[in-house]
């Protein structure tokens, strides 16, 4: 017991406390923004309704008004609080309604790009041709502006009564299938030469190699690009929310907070976006160490 | 794949091996002829450079003569490949780790589409002759460099083959270590009966484990000599003191010297 606590001390000091302080630090800069950003609409309103006022009202006002030009955290925080507990899921305002619509997508997305960027590394790896021919491509596909290209793939997929989910994770896919077709290529080729001549002189199949070496000694890689893949993917489907005018997702709380200048509501959502993003990546680190391959696993 | 005492003759005829440099050409083997009896312990032995590893990987069809023929109980190399006439031991144990021990000892058997039951009976009985039956479950990073070497026998002894070729196995372990699995392997060798081709450049290994020692010599490569040792089959690490082990030891050292001799090294 007494070791736990010391380990769990141990991992507080290590981790959580440096952590901790560089938030305080963001935090008092943000306060400090706030005021400087928020105050000159204060002091216009002071001025119209001839208030006598203190340096402590003056801040405490930029601190807690309906549509700041920069809400301070805790308005944001609340709004979270809010959108989550305070209001039933089934709610137009719930953040967890809109947090599962924009995740669903992401999800699919994730899982398609994945399988789509695996399947391109295969036959790159395995059809010398495919290199040459496609690789190219592949690396023109990202240098189109994702926003300029969202908006067609909406409305072709829409003109073929594809709306809603799918469209959606049609983008975050375009997003995510490209780390992982780089990072793959370069996993299915990182088997040791000694490994690849033993599968030789056992006679094995290319599919076996494939099966047996190849994709087991890339798993590391895979786990990588992934991590980058989930991130993009969160991405790719807030962009997908915003031209066509959504009613739902955090992508479309974005931009109807933009048409009515709710400054709180378009950050809240901006911080779900991120958490949604960074529980993705963390899920496939922690998915990515049960399995054998992982660098925990092999380091002697 | 049956294990039979009359496999892995291996007859050798004018066989060279030319690698194509930028400037000029590298001759790793030249005019090399032997003939390996079924049966027989034989060790590669020479300076690196010699081409004693590129004879080995020609042998498993790793590696393709310039000219020359190569025959394994009458068939090609490739065909004793295909055919899994014989186990490789690399000079790394090259166990994957993201297998078991047990599952890195059943890989060919999986290969080879072998039922699951057997595979684990196979693989026990291997890891049993390595002395590594408890370790079964471990991955390959739970244990030594030495036992992880064994593992590598265990596996390719999995499969029965009759052949075995041995690329330096234990040429990265410790002095101590190195002389254990040297008896090791002299025991697995007499209760198989199997036919080994060992590549070291240790002439105390060679001579303690070898019925015929070939001694290579480099640029180009080729044979020098082939030395019987004629060592009783029931030979301890103690008779590297007898006069009859550094007779033959000495023997081994002039031949690499005469090698050497006319590139005034």
């Amino acid at each position: 017991m007494g070791r736990m606590w010391d380990k769990f001390g141990q991992y507080v000091h290590a981790r959580i406390f440096p952590i901790f302080v560089v938030c305080l630090f963001l935090c008092g800069v943000w306060y400090a923004f706030a005021v400087y950003l928020n105050a000159p609409q204060i002091l216009d309103r002071f001025e119209r309704e001839q208030t006598s006022y203190t340096t402590t009202d003056l801040i405490t006002s930029t601190w807690a008004m309906e549509r700041p030009v920069l809400p301070s955290p805790h308005q944001i925080f609340y709004e979270i609080y809010r959108g989550t507990v305070l209001v039933k899921p089934t709610s137009k305002r719930s953040l967890i309604l809109h947090g599962w619509i924009t995740l669903a997508p992401t999800l699919l997305g994730l899982l398609i790009g994945t399988t789509l960027g695996m399947l391109l590394a295969v036959g790159i790896v395995y059809v010398r041709t495919l290199e040459g021919s496609l690789l190219p491509w592949i690396i023109a596909s990202q240098t189109v502006p994702i926003l300029a290209i969202a908006p067609i793939i909406i409305v072709v997929l829409g003109s073929i009564d594809l709306v809603g989910v799918f469209p959606k994770s049609v983008i975050a896919m375009y997003l995510c299938f490209f780390p992982v077709t780089i990072g793959m290529v370069k996993g299915l080729r990182s088997c040791e030469p000694l490994h690849m001549d033993l599968m030789r002189t056992y006679a094995a199949s290319p599919w076996q190699i494939l099966l047996k070496l190849r994709l087991p000694a890339s798993m590391p890689y895979l786990v990588a690009s992934m991590k980058v893949a989930a991130a993009a993917a969160v991405v790719g489907t807030i962009v997908g929310e915003l031209p066509t005018g959504a009613r739902e997702g955090l992508g479309a709380r974005m931009l109807v907070g933009s048409y009515y200048g709710q400054t709180i509501q378009i950050w809240a959502a901006l911080f779900l976006a991120a958490a949604l993003a960074a529980v993705l990546v963390v899920a496939v680190e922690v998915i990515g160490r049960w399995l054998p391959t992982s660098p925990a696993k092999t380091r002697a | 794949m049956s294990s039979n005492s009359s496999s892995g003759h291996i007859v050798v005829d004018s066989l060279s091996l030319t690698f194509r440099a930028k400037d000029h050409d590298v001759h790793a083997l030249s005019d090399i002829n032997l003939t390996i009896k079924p049966g027989e312990f034989v060790s590669l032995i020479g300076p690196s450079g010699c081409g004693k590893t590129t004879l080995l990987r020609v042998i498993a069809d790793l590696q393709e003569p310039s000219s020359g023929h190569l025959t394994i109980d009458g068939q090609t190399p490739q065909e004793a490949r295909e055919n899994h006439r014989y186990g490789f031991v690399f000079q790394a144990a090259a166990l994957y780790p993201w297998r078991t021990i047990e599952k890195n000892v059943t890989l060919p058997l999986e290969l080879m589409g072998m039922d699951r039951k057997e595979q684990r009976k196979r693989a026990k009985e291997n890891l049993e002759l390595v002395g590594l039956a408890d370790f079964h479950k471990k991955y390959p990073w739970q244990l030594s460099g030495g036992m992880q070497q064994r593992a590598s026998i265990a596996r390719a002894l999995s499969f029965q083959p009759g052949l075995l070729l041995m690329d330096e196995p234990f040429g990265a372990l410790d002095e101590i270590t190195r002389d254990r699995l040297n008896m090791h392997l002299l025991d697995l060798w007499r209760q198989t009966g199997k036919t080994v081709v060992f590549v070291t450049h240790s002439i105390p290994e060679a001579v303690f484990l070898s019925s015929r020692i070939v001694v290579m010599s480099p640029r180009p490569g080729r044979i020098i000599d082939v030395i019987d040792t004629n060592l009783p089959a029931d030979r301890t690490l103690e008779i590297r003191e007898d006069p009859a082990f550094t007779a033959v030891a000495q023997k081994v050292r002039n031949g690499l010297k005469h090698g050497h001799s006319d590139e005034s090294l």
